[in-house]
Parts: C-alpha cells; structure tokens; sequence
C-alpha cells in the first residue's frame, strides 16, 4: 500500500498510536504538566501552600541573595566535578582490571556492583558511623595505638562536603565500572590486533586506541552521574543531614527545606526550576545527539 | 508525517488536560458520598508526631476518654520529632482537599494555616467550658484567631533549663549557679576535672535552643524580646547581640568536639551516665532522666538557666481542628473538649515532662521539676515574662526562625565571629520578613 498523500495513515500506524496514547498522555500529564505548573508557582506568592499571586522574578531575585543558596551551588560544583571524575576514573580503572584478569571477573564484578544495591540512605548511615570520630575510623586506628590518627572531616564544616563525595564515589563506581566494561567488550577488535601486529605496547593501546573507542560509555557515563549528583539528596540527608551547620547543603537539600519546612513554596519553586536548568544543560546536548545519530 | 505526529502529540496533551480536570471534579464528589456512606460520623482521625513509648500512652488516656463517649479514634502517625515529616503530610492531604478532623501543631505553623482558612471554629465549647479564663494569654495567641478559637493546647514545655549530673556537681563541690559567671565558673571546673562541661547535640534547633537562653541571660527579657520577637534591627545588630554571640562562642569550648549532628537524647545520655555535667535543653530532657530511673532533684539537679530566673520561654503543643462536615462536628467538638479536660492534661503532662496548658489545675501530682514549672509558668504568665520561644517556632514564623538559625549554627561552626555573626543575623531576618 503505497500512500502519498502524508496525511492518511496506515492501519499499523494507528494501531501504534492507539497504543502509545495512555503512555503519551500519562506522561504530559504527570511530567509535563507538573513541571510547567512548578515553573507557574516559582513566580507566585506561595508560601505555605500553593498560591497565585503572580511575582514575577522576585523569588529568583531573593534566592540568589541567600547564603544558604550560594553554599548549595558551591557544593554542587564541587561535588559534581569531584564525584563525576574520581567515579569515572576509578571506574574506568576497576573494568580495565577486571577486563584483563577474565578469570577473576566472576568475583570481582559483583564485588565491585555490589554497593550499588545498596539504598542512599544505607550508604549515607553506613558511612556516618564510619567517619564518626567517636565510634568509626578514627576511633578503631587509636585502639590500634595509632594515636595520633586523625579523620574528623564530617565534623568539619569546611570538609564535610568531601565526605558526601567519599560515600558517593564508593557507591557508583561499580556500576561506572559495568558501564565501562560492556564498553571494552565492543571496542573492535580488528583494530587492536593490527595494533599489536604494529608493536604498539599496553599503555599507547588502552590511550591510543581503546579509549577512545568509549565514547559512547563516557557519554552515558557522564549523563547518568550528572543527573545524580543534581538530584543527591537522600545520601545527604542520611550522612550529615545538610550539616554542621548548613555546611554540606545542596540544591535538592535547599529545595525541600524551603518548600517544606520554611514556608517558602516560592523559593522552593524556583530553586527546582534552577536545578531542571542544570540538568537540561547534561542532557539536552546528550539528546540532541541520539536524536542525530538516529 | 511529521505533522501528523505534532497533531497527535496536541491532541494528547488536550485529552490528558481535560481528562485531568474531569477527573478531578469526579473525585471530589465521589469521595464525599463515598464518605458519608462507609465512615462513620462519631470518628476523629488525628494527625500527630508522638510516636514514642511514653507519649503514645499519654495519647491512650485521650483515646479511652473519647471512647467512654462513643467515639471512635483513628491515628494517624508520622515519625519524625519536631514534625516536620507531619507537617508535609499534612500539606499534601490538605491540598488534596482531605485533611484530618485534628493535627498536632506548633506556634506559628497554627496562624499560617488559620490564615488560609482550613480551620474550624471552636468557640461554642470555648464558651461552654470557660477557656478563655484558664488558658494563658500568651497561648491564646496561637490557639485564638481572629476571635476565634481554631485550637486546644495540651501543654507548655519550657526551654530555659538546664539539666544537670548531680554527681559530678557534688563531688567538685559546684552549688547551683545563680549568674551567668557563676555558670561559666562551674563548666571550668568541670572541664578542669575531665569531664564534657556541657553535653549538647550540634543541630541547628539544638544551637537554637541554647542561644535564647543566653539572649534572656544577656540582655534580660525587654531585649529577647525586642531581638527575637518584635525583630527590631538595630537590637539585632547592637553591642548586646555581639555580646550573646561571644556568650556562644565561650559555650562552644565546652562541648566535646564530637558534638555535631547528635541528638538531643544522646546529649541527655551523657549528663545521665555521668560524662557530661549539663545540658541545656527544654523540659522534654526530663523524660529521659526519668526512663533511666532518676527523680528530679534527689538524682539529678534542674535549673532555669543562669541569668534568665524568672522569664519562661515556651513552646506548647495544640491540637487545631480543621474544617470539617457538619455531621462531623459533634465528634470534634468532643475531641476538643477532651483535650482540654483537667485530668487529660494532668495525665499527659506527668509523662509528657511538660505542664498542663490550663492554670487552674494543682500540681499536687506533679514531681519537683513539675511543680517548680508550673509556678513559673504561673509567675511568668502574671508578670509579663511569658515568651514564645524561637527556637520552637513560638516567637517568629517559619521561615525567620530558620533564617536566624542560619546564622547561630553558622556563628557555633565557627564560620562568623561574634561581630559578622550579629550583623549576618540582622541580614538574614531583613531578608526573611
């Protein structure tokens, strides 16, 4: 059946819309609507609850003169630059290793994913006796005698954003990991073996000619840990709970207390809006380029 | 094609648009014959966050009471001390059009939801049980709106004592202190002697908590006052508030560096078993010195902090009863009157550690600790010494208090000294208003 006319559609079409359409619907409704309806309440008078007086720019305006603010975007940044390179590092280290010693995968590959089946909040509360001072690491170095062992970092209101990082990075670098090592396991091999037909030795092979056939590992790589560090907030509130002090605050952390538990739907509302910006910077190049390569 | 799918992709947003609205008009309808069909009317479901051993059997006296009268309780629980987990719930029930017959509520939490007008009108039992003669003034500021009575107080904690380690206070001969320097003089002697002067929890209510009171012990209660409640800006920032500041700073080389982030039990923990030597911490803290066993006064010492005798700054826990169905008001009313019953609130108060929000109620059952508040209360109420306190949201609303916390966490970091740390709060509570 051969149509020209663009405006008549199959009877498999139709049937593939007809299916589609509760999905596409759904999806308006309860992403795009509710996303829009932020955006409106960003520029009202909320406070308590949601209301409609209309704003303007004024909560963007006063958000931006909150301390609380500045500290949250400033941890994002560190957090966001520490934890995507360390995780993707590491990671990329873990499925080379793991990679080579094909034998040793069947236990390490677990071991390594392992962490990631693990809840945020495990991890967070895990972690915060860990690096407690009086009951974790520090403590348990001093019985062994090392006495003058010092960790105190998560009580430290200038380093305690770092221990959010360590917990982070522990958590997703076995599934960078995985990621990496599905990208090994495609790199063309043809290309390796004329490389080493070439002479070239390990270090030019991985540098030269492997990753950088992991683009698209790195590329996923980058937007899944991206969108989780702007989201990060249950590992927060579990590890340090945004302290001491207001110390380790995030965008997420700063969203819900503004919103929830000091009556400012508005700012709140616009900080969630600020955080949708940020991620749309990670994923709309990302996007752009499925939608090219398609 | 491409048109064709921009068309269906309007299309759907159309539908679900409109399918959304419809829907929610249904719902509404539905859910309220569905209502008075199935639930029966002699019901009160009550929204609270006192999930603990000894509260929820102080809750038990209120529910058998409202059952001698056939009326049924439904309780609805959310963990979370401070209730800010509650609160939330309650947010997301209220805007679905569905809230509780009653909510646990604090301070200022009470005006905000009595302002965007959810909130039941009391004033036939307030009248018929004579409230406005027994209840404070500086509660009916929460629980009278507008004339109207929208709340039944349960309590008043107060938030100017500390607990002290009878212990470590008679062995190095410490008495208790009257001023400001005599309480600075025994945490010497404390941390002189090894032990953890003050026991304190770093979060930023707990900051909070001791921070008032060192506002009262330094600039009296004309300036709390002034700084805490009227939030005059030239107060906040004077010499007095750098002064407070300075006050904090010294307390703040008392408290063990592991401090941050504990809980306020685990800080009461450590004056019980003797590590530590005070706390400084709302009436709350009496309760875990009496589940270890101890009495008031004969195992361990209590004190209204030094420098503030004689002014009480509280917080008090209300019921507030929202909006509900005629058929439905009989049962709330019972609830409220319930609530605010002579020997409810003497039952609840002995566990609770706090004291009844009337003032016509004995003390004879009440143990030292209780007695010695609720003749302070008493005082404070007739001398004008009565404050809400901030740091439990009964001075300011929300979103100041957190503001100012802000800063006092900030200032107790370490990251302001006491001169920034006066002129940041003038900021943050300009900014806040």
């Amino acid at each position: 059946m051969v149509l020209n006319n663009k405006w008549r559609i199959s009877r498999d079409d139709l049937t593939a819309r007809f299916v589609l359409m509760p999905t596409i619907i759904l999806t308006f409704v309860f992403v795009y609507a509710f996303i829009i309806y932020t955006v409106y309440i960003s520029f009202t008078d909320s406070s308590l609850m949601p209301s409609f007086g209309w704003v303007g720019m004024k909560n963007y305006v006063k958000m931006f003169k909150l301390a609380n603010w500045h500290t949250a975007l400033k941890n994002f940044a560190i957090f966001s630059v520490l934890y995507i390179s360390f995780a993707t590092f590491l990671g990329l280290i873990l499925a080379i290793l793991v990679d080579w010693s094909k034998a040793g995968e069947r236990f390490f590959r677990p071991i390594y994913l392992y962490p990631m089946a693990i809840s945020f909040i495990v991890t967070g509360t895990a972690w915060k006796w860990f690096l407690d001072p009086g009951i974790g690491l520090e403590q348990i170095m001093h019985t062994w005698g090392f006495v003058n062992f010092k960790f105190d970092w998560i009580k430290n209101s200038d380093k305690a954003i770092y221990t959010v990082i360590i917990a982070a990075i522990w958590q997703v670098t076995g599934y960078v990991m995985t990621i990496f090592l599905a990208g090994l396991r495609a790199v063309n091999h043809a290309t390796i073996e004329s490389a080493v037909v070439d002479g070239a030795g390990t270090w030019k092979l991985y540098t030269r000619i492997i990753i950088p056939q992991l683009g698209p590992s790195f590329t996923s790589v980058f937007v899944i840990l991206g969108h989780m560090a702007i989201k990060s907030y249950d590992l927060v509130i579990a590890l340090t709970n945004g302290g001491p002090g207001r110390a380790t605050e995030m965008p997420s952390t700063f969203m819900y207390s503004y919103t929830f538990t000091r009556n400012e739907m508005g700012i709140g509302a616009s900080s969630a809006v600020f955080m949708l910006l940020l991620f749309a910077i990670i994923i709309i190049p990302y996007i752009n380029k499925i939608v090219k390569d398609s | 094609m491409k048109k064709g799918f921009y068309l269906m992709l309007i299309l759907s947003l159309v539908t679900g648009m409109s399918l959304f609205a419809a829907g929610q008009k249904e719902v509404k309808t539905d859910d309220k014959k569905a209502a008075a069909a199935v639930v029966d009317v002699n019901q009160v479901e009550v929204l609270h966050w006192w999930t603990s051993g000894g509260e929820a059997a102080a809750l038990n006296v209120l529910k058998k009471d409202l059952e001698s009268k056939g009326i049924g309780w439904t309780d609805s629980p959310v963990a979370g001390g401070g209730g800010d987990q509650a609160m939330t719930v309650l947010r997301s029930r209220a805007t679905a059009g569905n809230p509780p017959v009653a909510v646990q509520m604090l301070g200022f939490d009470i005006i905000d939801w009595a302002n965007l007008g959810f909130l039941a009108d009391l004033n036939d039992v307030a009248r018929d049980e004579n409230w406005d003669s027994v209840v404070p003034e500086a509660l009916k500021f929460f629980s009278k709106q507008k004339g109207q009575w929208v709340a039944a107080p349960v309590n008043v904690h107060s938030t100017n004592w500390v607990w002290a380690n009878k212990k470590i206070m008679d062995d190095l001969g410490i008495k208790e202190p009257k001023t400001w320097d005599e309480y600075m003089a025994a945490m010497e002697k404390v941390k002189a002697a090894g032990f953890t002067a003050l026991a304190h929890g770093g979060q930023a209510w707990q900051d909070g908590t001791v921070f008032e009171s060192v506002v009262i012990a330094t600039g009296g209660p004309e300036f709390y006052k002034k700084t805490m409640i009227d939030l005059d800006e030239a107060a906040l920032k004077s010499d007095k508030m750098v002064e407070v500041f300075n006050r904090m700073a010294k307390l703040r080389t008392y408290v063990d560096p592991n401090f941050s982030g504990r809980d306020w039990n685990l800080a009461s923990a450590m004056v019980i078993e003797g590590t530590a030597a005070f706390q400084m911490m709302g009436d709350w803290a009496k309760g875990e010195f009496k589940n270890a066993g101890l009495e008031p006064g004969k195992d361990f010492y209590f004190f209204r902090t030094p420098g503030t005798q004689g002014t009480v700054t509280f917080n008090s826990d209300q019921f507030v009863m929202f909006k509900v169905a005629p058929e439905y008001k009989h049962a709330q009313q019972e609830l409220a009157k319930a609530i605010m019953n002579p020997s409810f609130q003497i039952a609840f108060n002995l566990v609770k550690g706090s004291v009844p929000a009337r003032t016509d109620i004995s003390d004879a059952e009440f143990d030292a600790a209780g007695k010695k508040g609720m003749k302070d209360l008493a005082d404070a109420a007739k001398n004008g010494t009565l404050f809400g306190s901030m740091a439990h949201g009964h001075a300011v609303p929300a979103g100041i208090k957190q503001a100012m916390f802000d800063v006092i966490t900030a200032h107790f970091n370490g990251v302001y000294d006491a001169k920034t740390a006066a002129q940041e709060l003038a900021k943050a509570v300009a900014a806040a208003k």
